[in-house]
């Protein structure tokens, strides 16, 4: 410790410190504990634990492992967050190796570009592509008759309007890593023989594997909990957090939307503790 | 000979993708939100050049005064996160112990693994006026009837501090844990007292982060949509919420296009202008690797 100030002060800090941590958990305990309410409303008083709202199958308490609606946009979720991270993460692994291995002019510009998405707003993320692509396939159905159906608001845009900020976020993960690897065991496999591929192959991306991982369940996450973006490249296939800001505008909060949510962070927490582990370094022998 | 033509085939090969993804997902659609926002419609499919929807946008005072609400609330949103985190980063940083350090960083993360949804449904449930707060107030018999703490700014300004707050304390996490306690330590022998130290040595040190904190999370605040409409109601008039409305409700692509680039060229002015004050650049922040 640094500084040692006195105790009274110290105190207070440490009350300030534990104040701002329940501030930090007090949405997220209100959002997951009337999961578990049973009443229709998700309001006190507590009227007694119920697994209903994730497993009860008819109305009025429909749980929401019987509503339809959000099971598929669940689905598409999972289906939008596995591409969005599929694709950021195979851009990612090239933008690291452009950044750290090569020299090019113009770097530190580029560099720059590549942070940029992250600081632009998602909602102008969001309407500067359903712009362009809305013009291409207006374009090509006028002048070539030809129906760009893929160019429509629906899972293509979405899930390249996510994957136009998330690579940034998986870029940096990876670079982060990249940057410290020890060029001088690629060194000693090349003087034993080894080709570029086989180098490559067997020890530079099985040292990267963990950030890729890592930048991966990121890019998933991520996906997964986006609105901004999505909300205006949406279709017909609407991921959850669509379905469930929906469903609270139309129908109003219910508990199953706890549900979900409690579901949501419990899957979340899962995948980030995950991540933790496979970026653990292992200790060397 | 042959290694050279390699490396050049393998820098082509690594900027291609590159290149394809910010070209054709960052450049062109904001040129041509840029150049659809210079259209304007003289009748059905036929479009004259013109800045016909900037001088709306300027002639509307209700539209020039949201932008302006939006980047003043943005501005007390980025000051107050900045002040309420610095002490939880310090305190990451420097204060707690080996252990309890890493527990404490990863529970700042947490609401990051949430959907902004989530964490706004998560208050609208606390302070609407049949929730958790106005109830537990009537029941130990403070108020006698329910309160509403939706819908006023004080709560969006609240939720968007919530929202954003992990994003100014990771950066400064990060560069006060590269500070030598050493540095603390000579300010306080050669006289110094607390706010000494902390004017003089530790916010001196820790200007990349607290500026790169600053820009993410303005930039993040300014062109959030969720949480303003969410726990501010429909009168929030958060700016974003003017584009969605010229977008999806009006159809009005070309002003709406006009509003969104209006925004991009607002938040970044403030940006600029930040730098500028604060003398540091882009690559010393938010780019700095």
């Amino acid at each position: 410790m640094a500084i040692k100030p006195n105790t009274a002060f110290l105190a207070s800090y440490q009350i300030y410190v534990a104040l701002f941590f329940v501030f930090l958990a007090a949405p997220l305990v209100a959002a997951g504990m009337f999961a578990f309410n049973d009443s229709q409303f998700p309001s006190l008083p507590w009227q007694g634990f119920t697994l209903d709202w994730f497993f009860n199958d008819s109305e009025p308490k429909l749980g929401m492992f019987h509503d339809r609606r959000l099971l598929r946009g669940l689905y598409y979720s999972f289906v939008i967050a596995s591409g969005v991270s599929l694709l950021s993460v195979f851009v990612g692994t090239c933008n690291a190796f452009l950044f750290v291995r090569c020299k090019f002019p113009a770097k530190d510009f580029f560099y720059i570009m590549m942070v940029l998405p992250l600081v632009i707003p998602g909602v102008i993320l969001g309407i500067s592509i359903l712009l362009l692509a809305s013009n291409i396939a207006n374009g090509a159905e006028e002048a070539l008759s030809l129906d760009l159906d893929f160019l429509r608001p629906g899972i293509v845009l979405v899930v390249l309007g996510q994957f136009s900020f998330i690579t940034t976020i998986t870029s940096l993960v990876i670079i982060a890593r990249l940057k410290k690897f020890d060029a001088s065991m690629e060194e000693a496999a090349y003087n034993l023989g080894a080709s570029r591929v086989r180098v490559l192959r067997t020890i530079t991306l099985p040292f990267l594997f963990p950030a890729m991982a890592a930048a991966g369940i990121v890019a998933f996450l991520v996906s997964f909990e986006n609105f901004n973006t999505t909300l205006f490249l949406v279709g017909s296939e609407a991921p959850l957090t669509i379905t469930m800001y929906d469903r609270m505008v139309k129908v109003g909060s219910t508990p199953v939307l706890n549900a979900v949510s409690f579901f949501l962070m419990i899957g979340s927490a899962l995948l980030a503790l995950v991540s933790i582990l496979v970026q653990r370094d292992k200790p060397q022998t | 000979m042959k290694q050279r033509d390699i490396k050049r085939l393998s820098l082509i090969l690594l900027f291609a993708p590159f290149a394809l993804w910010i070209l054709l997902l960052i450049v062109l659609p904001h040129l041509g939100m840029f150049y659809i926002s210079l259209r304007e419609k003289v009748a059905p499919r036929t479009y004259e050049f013109g800045l016909e929807n900037y001088i709306n946008f300027f002639a509307e005072p209700i539209y020039w005064n949201t932008l302006i609400r939006t980047g003043s609330m943005s501005l007390l949103v980025t000051v107050l996160a900045l002040l309420l985190g610095f002490p939880i980063a310090y305190y990451i940083a420097k204060i707690a112990g080996h252990r309890s350090r890493g527990a404490l960083f990863l529970m700042c993360l947490i609401p990051l693994w949430v959907s902004d949804l989530i964490r706004a449904f998560g208050w609208i449930l606390l302070l609407r006026e049949t929730g958790i707060i106005s109830s537990s107030l009537q029941w130990a018999g403070l108020v006698s009837t329910p309160v509403e703490f939706l819908y006023n700014d004080a709560t969006v300004i609240m939720g968007l501090v919530y929202t954003v707050i992990l994003f100014m304390i990771v950066p400064l996490v990060s560069t006060l844990d590269g500070m030598d306690d050493a540095m603390v330590e000579a300010g306080y022998n050669l006289g110094g007292n607390g706010p000494t130290v902390l004017r003089r040595i530790i916010i001196p040190y820790a200007m990349p982060g607290i500026v790169s904190g600053c820009i993410v999370v303005f930039m993040l605040t300014a062109g959030s949509y969720l949480t303003p409409i969410l726990l501010g109601g429909k009168n929030s008039s958060w700016f974003t919420e003017q584009i969605y409305d010229q977008f999806i409700t009006r159809y009005n692509w070309e002003s709406g296009a006009a509003f969104g680039f209006l925004l991009l060229a607002f938040t970044s002015l403030v940006v600029w202008g930040g730098l500028k004050l604060s003398g540091q650049t882009l690559n010393s922040t938010v780019a700095r690797s």
